[in-house]
């Protein structure tokens, strides 16, 4: 499978379910398995990343403003930037709300 | 074409190997282990060959290294019997379905317990579903010729499975008999070098065994199940070809004396050879007797079964395993399923006979034979399979 396609027929594998191209990884969608997603509070972030250092996703980017703040596409809402955060700035959010 | 030797099987499948050029042999060389792996390290290790031995820690470990190198693009091979082959049994499933082609040789021994160490189908029966390419061989003729073939079929790139090449342990793998060598030129003729469909390489990185989540997962399998059915064709061309190096060309399904033949035998690997000695005496007293000798396991020769059970009344298929508490013999079940939307379906017999290396003779398959022929219709529906010989 040279990339990720949507819903692949059986003739569009390669022999052996063999990813051809590197990288493609970043291409899946791991956003919609998220139940709640972290939302910061800019007023308290001391921009310190330690939630960028713990993501086990690595989904966390530092944007231009030097905030750090989770790329949405990749995050499965697992908490733990929440649970790490030495000022309490991210709250987790069910997705309903 | 050389002059036959007497040999012991396991070292001429050894020498076979040592043939094609391998690259890599992993094995776990305790028992159940056969001469094969012992005389591919000799080979080794006097530098007659030059490959990797690599002496693993258990059976696991040994499918897990051919997985490895096969996936690295080097000519792989190893072997196992038995509890053995239970071990690895996981890593057999993703060599597969990884579409790697390791050649794998199965001394066919059965599974534990009662502790044995003898022969029977039952260890090949717990990968019946795994994916690989199956077979199974008669003599150590048999077993020669095919180590290049199952190579040969593995590693084209149409297929580019694993093919398991069965040969019964002990019966076949440690008796001596007259095998006829074939030269290094006729060896590097049929057998192409080996030039895998993907490799683990840096210079063009690739994922085996990534995830398959369940919106992939089914296409995957349906992949693995097509390459599986279209590598018949492969196959049935290197059989052919094969024919035309050494003169003997071998087929899905075997016949003897079928012709005006109204029940036949049914058999897989070197019980075939006893079973032939019973047609010879049963045809000698004018009975209308053959014998179907099922060679290619899988993929399944639903057209070449269909074809030679043509003009029978009956098959007696002789099992050397029993799947408990089911239909009986794992072979007979098949032919039955194969078989089931024929018209005029030969009447199937199950014998389940020769578990664990128990003797068995000429003189058995006639009292089977006489013993299924005088059976009354409803008394063979009533009677699935038979335990043959077993004590009350």
């Amino acid at each position: 499978m040279a990339n990720i396609k949507s819903e692949p027929g059986w003739k569009d594998l390669e022999p052996g379910f063999v990813i051809s191209e590197p990288g493609t990884s970043r291409e899946y969608k791991t956003g919609d398995w998220r139940s709640e997603r972290p939302v910061v509070n800019k007023d308290q972030c001391i921009k310190c990343g330690v939630c960028y250092i713990f993501c086990p996703d690595m989904a966390i980017v530092k944007g231009p403003d030097n905030y750090f703040e989770a790329d949405l596409y990749y995050c499965k809402g697992c908490g733990i930037c929440a649970a790490e955060c030495f000022t309490g700035c991210i709250t987790m959010i069910a997705e309903e709300e | 074409m050389a002059e036959k030797t007497g040999i012991e099987v396991s070292i001429a499948a050894a020498d076979a190997i040592g043939m094609t050029n391998v690259d890599v042999v992993a094995a776990y060389p305790i028992t159940p282990q056969t001469h094969i792996v012992e005389h591919l390290a000799d080979l080794v290790a006097s530098g007659e060959l030059d490959a990797e031995y690599i002496p693993v820690e258990s059976e696991h470990s040994a499918m897990s290294v051919c997985c490895g190198s096969s996936a690295a693009g080097a000519r792989t091979f190893t072997c196992t019997s038995s509890q053995g082959l239970a071990l690895m049994n996981e890593i057999v499933f993703l060599a597969a379905s990884m579409s790697l082609p390791i050649v794998m040789m199965l001394a066919n021994r059965s599974l534990s317990g009662p502790l044995s160490i003898w022969n029977d189908h039952s260890d090949v029966m717990s990968i019946r579903d795994s994916g690989c390419i199956q077979m199974f061989a008669e003599n150590g003729q048999e077993v020669f010729d095919n180590t290049f073939f199952c190579f040969k079929v593995a590693e084209n790139k149409k297929v580019s499975l694993p093919v398991i090449l069965n040969m019964d342990g002990f019966s076949l793998s440690h008796m001596i008999e007259p095998i006829e060598y074939w030269t290094q030129e006729m060896v590097d003729g049929y057998l192409p070098d080996f030039e895998p469909v993907h490799r683990l390489h840096p210079d063009k990185p690739v994922t085996m065994g990534a995830l398959g989540m369940p919106d992939v997962f089914t296409e995957a399998k349906k992949l693995q199940n097509e390459t599986l059915l279209e590598s018949k064709s492969v196959i049935l061309d290197a059989w052919k070809e094969m024919g035309e190096v050494c003169g003997r060309e071998y087929h899905p399904v075997e016949t003897y004396k079928m012709d005006d033949a109204k029940v036949a035998f049914l058999s897989m690997g070197s019980m075939g050879e006893v079973v032939s000695l019973a047609v010879d005496e049963l045809r000698e007293k004018g009975e209308a007797v053959g014998q179907l000798k099922l060679r290619l396991w899988r993929p399944f020769p639903f057209e070449e079964l269909a074809e030679a059970v043509k003009g029978l009344d009956q098959i007696i298929v002789l099992d050397r395993a029993i799947s408990f508490g089911g239909p009986g013999g794992p072979v007979a079940s098949e032919i039955r399923n194969a078989l089931y939307h024929q018209d005029n379906m030969p009447f199937v017999t199950n014998y389940v006979c020769s578990l664990a290396g128990r003797d068995i003779t000429a003189n058995d398959f006639i009292k089977i034979y006489e013993e299924s022929s005088n059976a009354s219709e409803e008394m063979l529906k009533r009677n699935d399979y038979t335990i043959y010989g077993v004590r009350e």
